[in-house]
């Protein structure tokens, strides 16, 4: 009954043992008897592991040592991410770099991982997660594609052939005031946390806040609506900081917006059911994309352009983005399709953001050869 | 279409059971919305080809352990923010989905289209007869608005007499 912390090695080795209660008297007695010396390390082990245990429950979880101990398949807090960020940029910089693009409303750093092999102002590809802030799979899914990065970024020919001459931005909170807002008050909710207008009702659904038909059908002009575009194109200091990202690069030939749920793989337009110029090879992309998405494990995705495939909405980050010449523009919507929605188990995180980065390559790797 | 009626939509679907993915089974429907009128649901007549799979037994160990409670059960947020349901609320999870069905049903037009997000709190009403009584709150989740609504029902089960939802109201939303 005697539990070995520490086992015997040989003469002149201490042992470190658990005694169970019942057997003290008799090992003391057995360890004097033959002149054992031994000192009591812990008196009383349970009410050690009963005050762990409260600790535990109580205090906030610690902060992420290393991206290879980080837990990929749980959801984190937004602190946890912005450690995670230094982590990787720390430990790999000669690849990563971590670039601050502006400040939300309520003044947190926005922040982009730039993952470059050299070269300036290389064609890049963006691609941000957690616009929408209770879409937690999508941020959750963008620290995993960070890490991913890095460990393939030699071993995988078709990613070493992208980062060969192109750079990768990745912008994984998109949205942190909503974010923190979902795990602190509402776990629902969707917008950024602006106030506008005097009016009670809070924030501004960013994915209608682009100048790309502001203001048309497909948005609210109701303050207290899910999809109320704000007072102007813009206005949203999360939408202007990538706004003037991308103006200032100038070079970006693939965007690509990650939400959830539904299941889809879109290309523009949502404003208008008028066809993009490029319809045929985007919907040709987007067949290859969803074919290499299925193949890990079967998740089915449909795909076509917003409007016809999911509904029409004005104002949204593709629209625009196509409309400033990046040809590329899709946004996906990730996993499920109705069962769990928005509280995606968190089992399903990582196989989630597997089957979308093969996705996610046939993209770069088209933006990469044309 | 037809005319001062309404749109009739001819459905050919495949049911899949949640709880096992490759039992199926092919179902033929339609689906009437009315014109103009928001209040009435849509029609809906259906045929399902072959038989749904027994679950007396899981139906009865579940009917059981709440009878055998000694306090009215009580929860919330299932699941919770992780996307976790504990497996003794699972039946009750799939209850809140079976009647929020009704519910969506009730209050579905072409241009709406439901999930349940989440039960914010579920409260078991003792009642002195067979049935199983609980009080929800959902919320539900409509695609199109993106809203997310909440929504009060109570729910009546047996496992020989199925599901009812005997009270339903829209609750107003907070800011």
């Amino acid at each position: 009954q005697l539990d070995f912390w520490l086992a015997p090695r040989g003469a002149g080795y201490p042992v470190d043992v658990r005694v169970p209660f019942p057997s003290l008297q008799p090992l003391k007695a057995h360890l004097e008897a033959n002149g054992i010396s031994y000192s009591i390390m812990i008196e009383d082990v349970q009410a050690l592991v009963d005050h762990e245990r409260t600790e535990m429950l109580r205090s906030p979880r610690q902060l992420p040592l290393s991206t290879n101990t980080f837990d990929y398949a749980t959801y984190h807090s937004l602190d946890e991410i912005y450690t995670f960020m230094d982590l990787l940029v720390a430990e790999n910089p000669n690849l990563v770099s971590k670039l601050e693009i502006g400040r939300s409303t309520e003044n947190r750093p926005l922040y982009v991982l730039k993952f470059s092999k050299g070269g300036m102002n290389r064609p890049a590809v963006w691609i941000d997660t957690g616009i929408h802030s209770r879409e937690w799979v999508t941020q959750a899914s963008g620290v995993w594609f960070a890490k991913k990065i890095i460990l393939d970024h030699e071993k995988d020919k078709g990613l070493a052939s992208i980062l060969d001459k192109m750079d990768i931005f990745l912008e994984i909170v998109t949205n942190p005031d909503g974010f923190v807002f979902t795990q602190t008050e509402n776990r629902m909710w969707r917008k950024t946390r602006s106030r506008h207008s005097g009016s009670v009702c809070v924030g501004v659904d960013p994915n209608r806040n682009w100048d790309a038909n502001f203001g048309g059908p497909g948005a609210s002009r109701n303050p207290c609506s899910e999809t109320y575009h704000g007072p102007y194109a813009n206005s949203e200091p999360e939408v202007k900081a990538i706004v003037d990202f991308v103006k200032n690069h100038g070079n970006i030939k693939a965007f690509v917006s990650i939400h959830s749920y539904s299941q889809l793989l879109l290309y523009p337009y949502g404003y208008t059911s008028t066809p993009v110029p490029d319809q045929k090879e985007l919907h040709q992309i987007s067949e290859k994309a969803v074919a290499a998405l299925s193949s890990l494990y079967g998740t089915n995705y449909k795909y076509g352009s917003i409007i016809t495939t999911i509904y029409q909405a004005s104002g949204g980050t593709i629209d625009w983005t196509y409309n400033q010449g990046i040809k590329y523009s899709f946004t996906f919507e990730l996993r499920d399709t109705g069962r769990y929605g928005f509280l995606l188990p968190a089992k399903q995180i990582v196989p989630t953001a597997q089957e979308t980065w093969l996705a996610l390559k046939v993209i770069m790797l088209h933006a990469r050869d044309h | 279409d037809i005319d001062d009626v309404g749109h009739k939509y001819h459905l050919e679907l495949v049911l899949e059971d949640v709880l096992d993915k490759d039992s199926t089974v092919n179902c033929t429907a339609e689906v009437l919305y009315h014109l103009g009128n928001k209040n009435i649901a849509p029609d809906v007549q259906f045929t399902i080809e072959g038989e749904l799979k027994n679950t007396d037994e899981a139906d009865n160990i579940f009917y059981n352990r709440i009878k055998s409670l000694e306090k009215e059960l009580v929860a919330e947020n299932i699941p919770d923010s992780h996307g976790n349901v504990s497996p003794e609320m699972e039946p009750i999870h799939l209850l809140a989905w079976v009647a929020s069905g009704y519910v969506i049903w009730q209050n579905s037009t072409e241009n709406t289209k439901f999930q349940l997000a989440q039960i914010k709190h579920v409260k078991q009403v003792k009642r002195s007869d067979e049935y199983l009584e609980f009080d929800y709150m959902i919320l539900l989740h409509e695609m199109v608005s993106q809203e997310i609504i909440p929504w009060q029902m109570t729910v009546l089960w047996h496992p020989q007499h199925g599901v009812q939802v005997t009270q339903d109201s829209r609750q107003p939303k907070h800011a």
